[in-house]
C-alpha cells in the first residue's frame, strides 16, 4: 500500500483540555439540553426539538457509533470490513427477539409466541430464542453473539494473512450469506418481515416521548463513551502497533510482533461497538429485517467514515451526521437525487477528499498555523 | 375464414383413416346427447362417439370447441358464416333465429379438449399420433380404450405402437381384473419417465392385491433407475449452464481485476448496460425491421460490447485513472459509480423491468430424454460464454494488444521503458473488460430479467469466482466458475437454493484459508505485489 500516514507523537493525556470541553459540551447537550427542548419546551416555541428530531438524531447516532467502529478496523489498522452491517443487524436482532417476547399476548394471535410463529404454525419457542425472555441475558448476547462470530471469523482470515480487498470482499460475502440466511422462514428470525411492532421494553412502553427520550440519551452517553474508548485504545501502545500494522505489515512482524492478535482484537472491539449500535437502533426506529444486512448498507458505513475522514476519531462521526442528514433531507425533497448524491459524494471523496472533511480542516489549520 | 380452417383441419385429421371408420358414423341421436341435457349424460355420449369416431365427430367436437354450434329443430347444426350445416347429415339451411347456443362449463370443455386431443390419435402424421398417445400415458381415462385398441389395431410404426401400448398400460393400471394389471405394470415398467412413476406410485397407494403390489415396486425400482440418469445429466447441465453464466460475467472482472488489479463494483451495472443495449436493439428492430427481429440478437452482441466498453473507457480515463495503486478507494468510487448507473437507467427507462424476448430460435428445448429437457437459450449461452472465453484467451495470448497488457501487468515500469504506452493500455484493458461484461449483459438477458437491480445479484458470486480462481489467471476464472456452478447446482439438489448458496459462500470463505490466492496462485516475484 503506497499511502503514507504521519503519525503525530501519542499526547500523554486521553484528550486535550479544549477537546474536553468540547466533550462535556457534547455530553450536556445529550444528557440536558435535548430532553429540556423536548420534553419541556412547548411545541409552538421556536427552540422546541420535535419528535420527529429526536427520532432521527437517535438513529445517526447510533449510525455515528458503527462509523466509530469501521473507522477503528479500517482507518487505523487499514482493514476495510465491508460486513459490519452484520454485527449491527445481530445486535439489533438480539434486542429484537427480547422485544419481541416483550409484546406477550398483546400481539395479533394473543399467544405466548410471537405472530410470526403463530403464522408458521410454530408450537415452541426454537432453541435459540432460550434466553430471549432475560433482559440481562440479552445484553449479554448482544455482545457475545457478533464477539463470537467476529472473532472465529477474524481468527480464520487474520491466521491465513488475508488482507486488503480480498478480507473486505469476504466479508461482503459473509453479510450476503448471512442476510440470505436470515430471510429464510425457517431460520426463525421472522423471515423478510423481520421483528416489528414492539410494545413495552422492561414492561415499559417504548412508544412514549419519555422512553424515546431515555433511548436517546443512552445512545449518545454511549456514543460519547465509545469515542473515549476509541480514544485510548488509539493513544496507546496497543494504538500505535495497529497503526503500524496499517502502514506496513511486514516490517511489524519483522520487527517480533504478531499480528494476528492485534487484528483479531481491534476487530472483535469493532464489531461489538457495531452490535450494542444495532441494539440501540432497534427500539428507536421499531423494525428489524434482514434488509440491514445487505452488502449496501455495510459499504455506506465505509463512506460515512470516508467523509469525515479515516484515522481521526471525530471524522466518522462528523461524516455519520454529515452523510445521514443529508439524506434525510434529499430522500424527501429529491428523492431521486440522493442515489446521485451518494455516489458522487463515494467517487468526489475517495479522489478529491481523502483525508476527509476533517482531515481537510485539520491540514487547513496546519497551514495556517504552523507552529 | 376461422371457422374454414377448423373444417379444414377436422378433415384432414380423418384423410388417413376415414375409410376404415366410416362404418359407424355419427348418429343424429348421438350428436343431440353430446350437446344437450346434462353434463355427465353428454360426457358419456361423447366417450361413445369416440368408440368409432369418424370426420363429423371431429368436426361437432371441433365446432362444440369454438363454440359454433347450435341446436334448433331438434338437431345440431354447426354455423359457418351465417349457414347451418347438419353435423350428422351434412344438410345446410339458413341459420334461423331461435338457434339455442350450446352450454359448455369447464368440466365440459375440458372433455372435449381430451376428446379432441384423443382424436389425433388417427392422425396421418405419426408424430402427432405420438403426441397424442404420450397425452393420454399422463391423464388415463378408461372411457378411451377402445379407442387405443382401435388405434393400436391399425397402427403400423412401431415407435407408435410402443407408445400406445404404454398409454394403453396406463388405462389398464386400474383395471378390475388383478391379471390384466400386473401385465399393464410389467408393460410400464419399461418406460423411463416420470408421468409412468406417478402414475405407478398412485396405484401403488390404491393396489389392495399382494402379487400386483410387489410387482409395482418392482417397477417402481425399475423406472427409477431408468430416470437417475436423466436426473444427473440435468443437474449436470443445469450446473454447466450457470457456471457459464458466471464465467461470462467473471471474465471481465478476471480482465479489470485479475489482471489490472482494479476493484471494480460497477462490474455487474456494465452488465446491466449491456442487457439495456440489448433491450433498446431489440426496440428497434421491432419497429423498423420487424421483418428481421429473428436476428436482433445477432446485431446486440456488438452493440452490447461497444457500449459497455465505451461506459468503462470513459469511467477508466475520468475516474479510475487516479486511483491505481489504492485498491480500496477504488472499491468505494467504484461502489459510487454503480450507484450512479443504476439511478441512472431508473431515470431513463423507470425502475421495472423492461421486456426482452427471445428469437424464435432459442425458445423452446431440447428433448434428450423423457426427464431431460435442455432449452435452446441455456445451451446458446453455453455455447456463446465457450467463444467468449476463446476469443478472450487469444486476444490476451496471441495479439499485440494482449501482449501490451500482460507486459504492463508483469511490470509496468520496465512496459513502459520498452516504449509501451502504459496508460492508454490501462485503458484499453479497462474498455474490453467492461465489454465483456456488456455481453455477460446480453447473455443474460436472454434468461432473467432486465432491470436496474440486475448486476447487483451477480456481483458478489463473480467476485467470489475471481477471488476463487486466483488472481491473474483465466484458467482460473474458468475453473472456478464451472466448478463454482456445479457445487451449487448439486447442492441445491438436497439442500435448497438459499442454503446450497449459503454453503458455497461459506465453503469459498474456507477454501480461502487453505488457499489465500485462490486456486491457481502467481509464482514469483510478482505474487506478494
Amino acid at each position: 500500500m503506497s499511502e503514507h500516514h504521519v503519525n503525530w507523537l501519542p499526547r500523554r493525556t486521553l484528550l486535550s483540555g479544549r477537546a474536553w470541553t468540547a466533550w462535556l459540551v457534547c455530553l450536556l447537550c445529550v444528557c440536558l439540553l435535548a430532553p429540556v427542548l423536548n420534553l419541556w419546551v412547548p411545541a409552538g416555541s421556536p427552540l422546541h426539538m420535535s419528535d420527529y428530531a429526536v427520532a432521527l438524531m437517535g438513529k445517526i447516532m447510533c449510525y455515528a457509533i458503527c462509523a466509530l467502529a469501521l473507522d477503528l478496523i479500517w482507518g487505523y489498522t487499514g482493514i476495510l470490513s465491508l460486513g459490519h452491517g452484520l454485527f449491527f443487524a445481530l445486535g439489533g436482532y438480539m434486542m429484537g427477539m427480547y422485544l419481541m417476547r416483550q409484546i406477550g399476548r398483546d400481539g395479533q394471535y394473543q399467544s405466548d409466541l410471537p405472530d410470526f410463529m403463530v403464522f408458521l404454525d410454530w408450537k415452541q419457542l426454537p432453541w435459540h430464542w432460550t434466553f430471549s425472555d432475560s433482559f440481562v441475558a440479552t445484553l449479554l448476547l448482544v455482545v457475545l453473539v457478533p464477539g463470537l462470530l467476529a472473532g472465529v471469523f477474524g481468527y480464520f482470515a487474520f491466521r491465513s494473512r488475508i488482507k486488503g480487498v480480498y478480507f473486505s470482499i469476504i466479508t461482503q460475502a459473509m453479510t450476503f450469506a448471512a442476510m440470505l440466511l436470515f430471510f429464510r422462514n425457517e431460520t426463525g428470525f421472522g423471515g423478510n418481515n423481520g421483528f416489528t411492532d414492539f410494545k413495552r421494553i422492561l414492561g415499559l412502553p417504548i412508544a412514549t416521548p419519555g422512553m424515546r427520550m431515555v433511548l436517546f440519551v443512552l445512545t449518545g452517553v454511549t456514543l460519547l463513551g465509545f469515542f473515549l474508548l476509541a480514544r485510548g485504545l488509539v493513544n496507546s501502545k496497543y494504538g500505535r502497533v495497529l497503526q503500524a500494522i496499517r502502514d506496513a505489515e511486514s516490517r511489524v512482524m519483522f520487527s517480533g510482533y504478531s499480528p494476528l492478535p492485534y487484528k483479531l482484537s481491534i476487530w472483535v472491539i469493532s464489531a461489538v461497538m457495531c452490535a450494542v449500535a444495532g441494539a440501540l437502533y432497534v427500539p428507536q426506529v421499531g423494525i428489524i429485517n434482514p434488509g440491514e444486512m445487505s452488502p449496501a448498507n455495510s459499504i455506506e458505513m465505509a463512506v460515512w467514515a470516508a467523509v469525515g475522514g479515516r484515522a481521526t476519531l471525530v471524522g466518522p462521526i462528523v461524516g455519520a451526521f454529515l452523510v445521514n442528514g443529508a439524506k434525510s433531507w434529499l430522500t424527501v425533497v429529491a428523492p431521486e437525487f440522493w442515489l446521485y448524491c451518494l455516489g458522487a459524494l463515494f467517487i468526489a471523496v475517495t479522489l478529491f477528499l481523502p483525508q476527509g472533511v476533517v482531515g481537510l480542516l485539520k491540514s487547513r489549520q496546519r497551514k495556517g498555523d504552523p507552529s | 375464414m376461422n371457422m374454414m380452417k377448423h373444417w379444414i383441419r377436422a378433415w384432414v385429421l380423418f384423410a388417413g383413416c376415414s375409410g376404415l371408420l366410416s362404418a359407424h358414423a355419427l348418429t343424429p341421436q348421438l350428436a343431440m346427447e353430446m350437446a344437450v341435457g346434462e353434463s355427465d349424460s353428454r360426457i358419456q355420449a361423447i366417450g361413445k362417439a369416440l368408440e368409432a369416431p369418424d370426420a363429423n365427430t371431429a368436426a361437432l367436437l371441433q365446432a362444440m370447441a369454438d363454440e359454433t354450434a347450435k341446436v334448433f329443430a331438434d338437431a345440431v347444426w354447426v354455423v359457418d358464416q351465417g349457414q347451418a350445416r347438419n353435423a350428422t347429415t351434412g344438410e345446410t339451411r339458413a341459420l334461423p333465429d331461435d338457434a339455442q347456443d350450446i352450454m359448455l362449463n369447464n368440466r365440459m370443455r375440458s372433455e372435449i379438449d381430451a376428446a379432441l386431443a384423443a382424436l389425433k390419435l388417427f392422425s396421418p402424421d405419426a408424430q402427432q399420433r405420438i403426441v397424442a398417445a404420450q397425452a393420454m400415458l399422463k391423464e388415463p381415462d378408461a372411457a378411451r380404450k377402445p379407442m387405443l385398441e382401435k388405434a393400436l389395431a391399425s397402427e403400423s410404426q412401431a415407435e407408435v405402437q410402443a407408445w400406445l401400448k404404454s398409454a394403453l398400460a396406463a388405462v389398464n393400471l386400474s383395471d378390475a381384473v388383478a391379471a390384466t394389471r400386473m401385465a399393464a405394470v410389467k408393460v410400464l415398467a419399461q418406460s423411463a419417465r416420470p408421468d409412468v412413476l406417478l402414475l405407478l406410485n398412485q396405484q401403488l397407494t390404491a393396489e389392495q392385491d399382494p402379487a400386483v403390489q410387489s410387482v409395482l415396486k418392482a417397477a417402481i425400482r425399475q423406472v427409477q433407475d431408468g430416470l437417475k440418469w436423466g436426473e444427473r445429466l440435468g443437474v449436470l447441465f443445469t450446473g454447466v449452464s450457470l457456471g457459464s453464466i458466471l464465467m461470462l460475467v467473471a471474465l471481465g472482472l478476471a480482465i479489470t481485476y485479475g489482471l489490472m488489479g482494479v476493484i471494480n463494483m460497477a462490474h455487474g451495472e456494465l452488465m446491466m448496460i449491456g442487457a439495456y443495449a440489448t433491450y433498446l436493439v431489440q426496440v428497434l428492430f421491432r419497429q423498423y425491421l420487424p421483418s428481421g427481429f429473428d436476428y436482433y440478437l445477432i446485431a446486440a452482441i456488438p452493440v452490447s460490447f461497444l457500449v459497455s466498453a465505451m461506459v468503462g473507457a470513459a469511467l477508466e480515463r475520468s475516474v479510475l485513472k487516479y486511483l491505481y495503486g489504492r485498491p480500496l478507494e477504488t472499491l468505494l468510487a467504484t461502489w459510487g459509480i454503480s450507484l450512479m448507473l443504476m439511478q441512472a437507467v431508473r431515470s431513463l427507462f423507470g425502475a421495472q423491468n423492461v421486456g426482452v424476448e427471445n428469437p424464435s430460435w432459442m425458445s423452446g428445448s431440447w428433448v434428450v430424454m423423457s426427464n431431460l429437457q435442455l432449452p435452446w437459450n441455456r445451451i446458446i449461452i453455453v455455447a456463446f460464454s465457450l467463444a467468449v472465453l476463446a476469443a478472450v484467451a487469444l486476444m490476451i495470448g496471441r495479439t499485440r494488444l494482449g501482449l501490451f497488457v500482460r507486459g504492463v501487468t508483469q511490470n509496468r515500469p520496465m512496459a513502459s521503458c520498452m516504449g509501451v504506452n502504459t496508460a492508454r493500455i490501462d485503458t484499453y484493458a479497462f474498455a474490453l473488460g467492461s465489454g465483456i461484461a456488456g455481453l455477460a449483459g446480453c447473455a443474460l438477458s436472454q434468461i432473467g430479467n432486465v432491470g436496474p437491480d440486475l448486476g447487483q445479484s451477480y456481483i458478489v458470486d463473480s467476485f467470489m469466482v475471481v477471488v476463487l480462481g486466483g488472481v491473474g489467471q483465466l484458467a482460473g476464472t474458468v475453473y472456478a466458475a464451472l466448478g463454482l456452478g456445479l457445487l451449487n447446482k448439486v447442492l441445491e439438489g438436497w439442500a435448497g437454493a438459499v442454503l446450497a448458496k449459503i454453503a458455497v459462500l461459506v465453503f469459498i470463505i474456507v477454501f480461502i484459508q487453505k488457499r489465500p490466492q485462490g486456486i491457481f496462485a502467481m509464482k514469483g516475484r510478482s505474487a506478494e505485489a
